[in-house]
């Protein structure tokens, strides 16, 4: 091919297929569709649980009952049919699992195919690893070590089992049950997600990963994260979600809480696949997710996002800063193909005296797809000295999508400092020539300039991940040249 | 090395190349004077590959092989190296990662492995201490806030790093100070050698005195008009173009 016209580079995007588009067959427990009280109380009753938590997913549901979708997001799609989904999906597996032999074999394959093979994961030093498939965790790593140093790590049904003080006085707290239409549909029909507790002053000595996908045609993915860093702690969390190709919608809504108290520390990264559906838009993701952190005092919360997957996007990791010197920060790489569709962003809510919130932002999109970005940077009226920082990057390939800002700024203290800066850039013929001529293909050629553009965010990814995401943001950007 | 033959050009419609010859054996410097939209730029974009142009008549050949169809990454993989004369910006890329993944790239293309890190960094040292280069500004993004000077350094080295067959200078000396021309020139004369060739693109002798040409060639209209040694280029810029398109007319 000796031409390379805009015409062919939107073609080549347009072609890509996605790289986890496969489907594992694994014998799994589903409930029938719809949702009502009765099938709130039976995926309680399923998971064992005690009263409170039943009476608590019962009030969520009745909140929910009432409430309205949100319809102000910058996404245009066909309303979930909510009474059609199955609100609950366990593969089959022995109750306990004593060793990596006990798991599905066609799970572990499936794990494999991922490249996260347990066994890997398990050699890879410093990697603990709770996976969740289909809503429930079917293997928990590394817990032995964790356990040592008092680091609680194991799925949120567990936790309520073992740890109902701590869950029952955290859980909500941040995410209140009536905090939005998904938040409330999550409170009441969570089937399972992560719980980590990090006791005082501990440094957790390993990033805690987990790995979420949805599995079973059909259900709706709630998954349910809870993350506390007690006085002095630390600890890095990451999450990365891949999932198999599906042909009918498939929501997803997840809820994360992250409660980080007197001088903690907690930085939570996601890599975020979702199968975006396929070229002509059919099939895909919904992902409506509510993601919030809670700062006390001197505290820290880092959200670190690289979004590249599902047909929606919805989402906006949120930091409260509620104590004085409390810092929130959000780097965020969102990528949208063919007809692909994100709002994302965040809201930073400076509460404390000398805050501080730093927002960097990089849309990227191809194909039909349109990206917007949205942030709300409030200072209240007790927070003296509050500072923020935002910087919003589009970068446009091709004629067809769409970069969208949303900034919303409120100030209530005349100490504020408020700084906003946003660009909008599109991949060059000239930038290609240029890469072209010192003998990089376009296809490299793009997957150099995009992580260029993103490199601020990527600096941000533990090792570990950075490499995957470099990866991932190829992988949605190309396809195979000729 | 380079043979082109009776090359008919144009870009939207427009022709700018009206039927130019121009043969370059190795071993050679050759430059290309001619006044401002002559079409010499156009010129070196189409050697290199570049699409917008379209190739209405006429070959052009490198080491015998017909490189009109190559696609620019192509025409790279079997040396043509092309320094522009406006470098184009790639913020957050690095000079070193760039220069590498470059190198790397044209190594597939022959098949070879990846360069193992430490001979690249040996490499960037040896260039970079060839051009005068400070370590911190290989970490700078790619020709981002860039000087003019410091822009066509950076392409000088990275022709240092891709050691090119036939490499393309599209006014290299324009921005640069004194000093940086010497150092640049210096430069491009140590990577001269009997297999490769330069085509230098310039306005000015002061190049010139560095890098001594063994043919200068004047483009005018879209047609090489004019042929001489090294004296041409004195003759130029002592008389300009005037008798050039002079003698053209009678
Ligand atoms: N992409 C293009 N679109 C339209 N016109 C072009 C394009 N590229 C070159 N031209 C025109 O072709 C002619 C030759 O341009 P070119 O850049 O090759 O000149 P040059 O000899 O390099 O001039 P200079 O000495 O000023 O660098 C000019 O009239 C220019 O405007
Ligand atoms: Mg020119």
């Amino acid at each position: 091919m000796s031409k390379y016209t805009e015409d062919d580079l939107r073609e080549e995007l347009e072609t890509k297929e996605y790289e986890y588009g496969f489907y594992t067959d694994i014998e799994s427990e589903t409930f029938a569709k719809g949702l009502n009280e009765d099938v709130v109380r039976a995926i309680s009753k399923k998971k064992n649980e005690p009263k409170w938590m039943t009476d608590w997913r019962l009030e969520a549901f009745r909140v929910w009952s009432k409430m309205e979708e949100p319809e102000w997001a910058n996404v245009s799609y066909k309303k979930p049919e909510f009474q059609e989904i199955a609100y609950y999906s366990a593969p089959k597996q022995k109750p306990k699992l004593n060793s990596i032999d006990e798991v599905d074999p066609d799970l572990l394959a499936t794990f494999e195919k991922l490249g996260i093979s347990l066994e890997e994961q398990k050699r890879l030093a410093n990697v603990a690893v709770d996976i969740v498939i289909d809503s429930v965790s079917v293997a928990t790593t590394f817990k032995k070590t964790l356990g040592e140093k008092g680091i609680i790590f194991m799925p949120i049904s567990e936790a309520i089992q073992e740890h109902p003080e701590l869950v029952k006085k955290y859980l909500g707290t941040v995410v209140p049950t009536s905090d939005n239409f998904y938040a409330a549909l999550n409170s009441a029909v969570f089937s399972d997600g992560s719980f980590c507790y990090i006791p005082k002053g501990v440094r957790c000595p390993m990033e805690l990963s987990t790995y979420f996908r949805i599995n079973e045609g059909g259900t709706g993915q709630f998954e349910r994260t809870l993350v506390v860093a007690d006085k002095g702690s630390f600890v890095s969390y990451l999450e990365g979600c891949t999932a198999p190709s599906r042909d009918e919608n498939q929501l997803h809504a997840a809820v994360v809480e992250l409660i980080a108290l007197d001088d903690a520390e907690i930085k939570y990264s996601t890599v975020q696949n979702w199968y975006p559906g396929n070229s002509e838009g059919k099939g895909g993701v919904y992902n409506f997710v509510t993601k919030r952190g809670l700062c006390e005092t001197n505290a820290k919360i880092s959200w670190t996002q690289v979004e590249t997957g599902s047909a929606i996007t919805w989402k906006y990791p949120s930091c409260i800063l509620k104590g004085n010197n409390s810092v929130g920060e959000f780097y965020s790489i969102a990528v949208t193909n063919n007809y692909q569709q994100a709002d994302t962003g965040t809201k930073m809510i400076h509460l404390g005296k000398n805050t501080k919130s730093t927002i960097i932002s990089k849309g990227i999109s191809a194909g039909k797809s349109q990206n917007s970005y949205r942030g709300l940077v409030q200072i209240n009226s007790r927070a003296e000295n509050a500072r923020n920082f935002s910087q919003c990057d589009s970068l446009l390939m091709g004629n067809k999508c769409g970069a969208h800002t949303f900034p919303y700024i409120e100030v209530k203290n005349k100490t504020a400092q408020v700084e906003h800066e946003a660009t909008t850039s599109k991949i060059g013929e000239e930038q290609l020539f240029y890469c072209n001529q010192r003998g990089i293909d376009t296809e490299k050629a793009i997957a150099l300039i995009v992580n260029g553009f993103s490199k601020e965010v990527l600096n941000k990814l533990p090792m570990e991940f950075a490499v995957e995401a470099q990866k991932l943001l190829e992988i949605s950007l190309e396809g195979s040249v000729g | 090395m380079l043979k082109i033959e009776n090359l008919k050009a144009s870009v939207d419609n427009k022709s700018i190349l009206k039927g130019l010859n121009l043969e370059v054996n190795a071993g050679e410097v050759h430059a290309i004077m001619g006044p401002n939209g002559a079409g010499k730029s156009t010129l070196a974009n189409i050697i290199a590959g570049k699409e917008e142009y379209e190739v209405d008549h006429g070959t052009i050949e490198l080491n015998g092989e017909d490189i009109s169809e190559l696609a620019p990454e192509e025409r790279a993989h079997i040396g043509v190296f092309l320094s522009f004369q406006y470098p184009v910006e790639i913020p957050g890329v690095s000079v070193t990662n760039f220069i590498k993944t470059a190198i790397n790239e044209n190594r597939k293309a022959k098949g070879l492995e990846e360069m193992p890190a430490k001979n690249m960094l040996k490499m960037i040292r040896e260039k970079s201490e060839l051009l005068e280069i400070d370590r911190k500004f290989l970490s700078r993004s790619l020709n981002e806030g860039f000087s003019g000077g410091e822009k066509k350094r950076n392409e000088i080295f990275q022709m240092a790093m891709l050691e090119p067959k036939l490499a393309i200078l599209d006014e290299t000396d324009s921005g640069l100070d004194i000093d940086a021309l010497r150092i640049v020139a210096n430069g491009v004369n140590k990577l001269k050698s009997k297999d490769n060739a330069v085509i230098v693109i310039t306005h000015y002798q002061r190049l010139l005195d560095y890098i001594v040409p063994d043919f200068v060639h004047v483009l005018h209209d879209g047609k090489i008009v004019k042929t001489g040694d090294a004296s041409l280029a004195l003759e130029l810029e002592a008389k300009g173009y005037d008798w050039i398109k002079e003698e053209m007319i009678s």
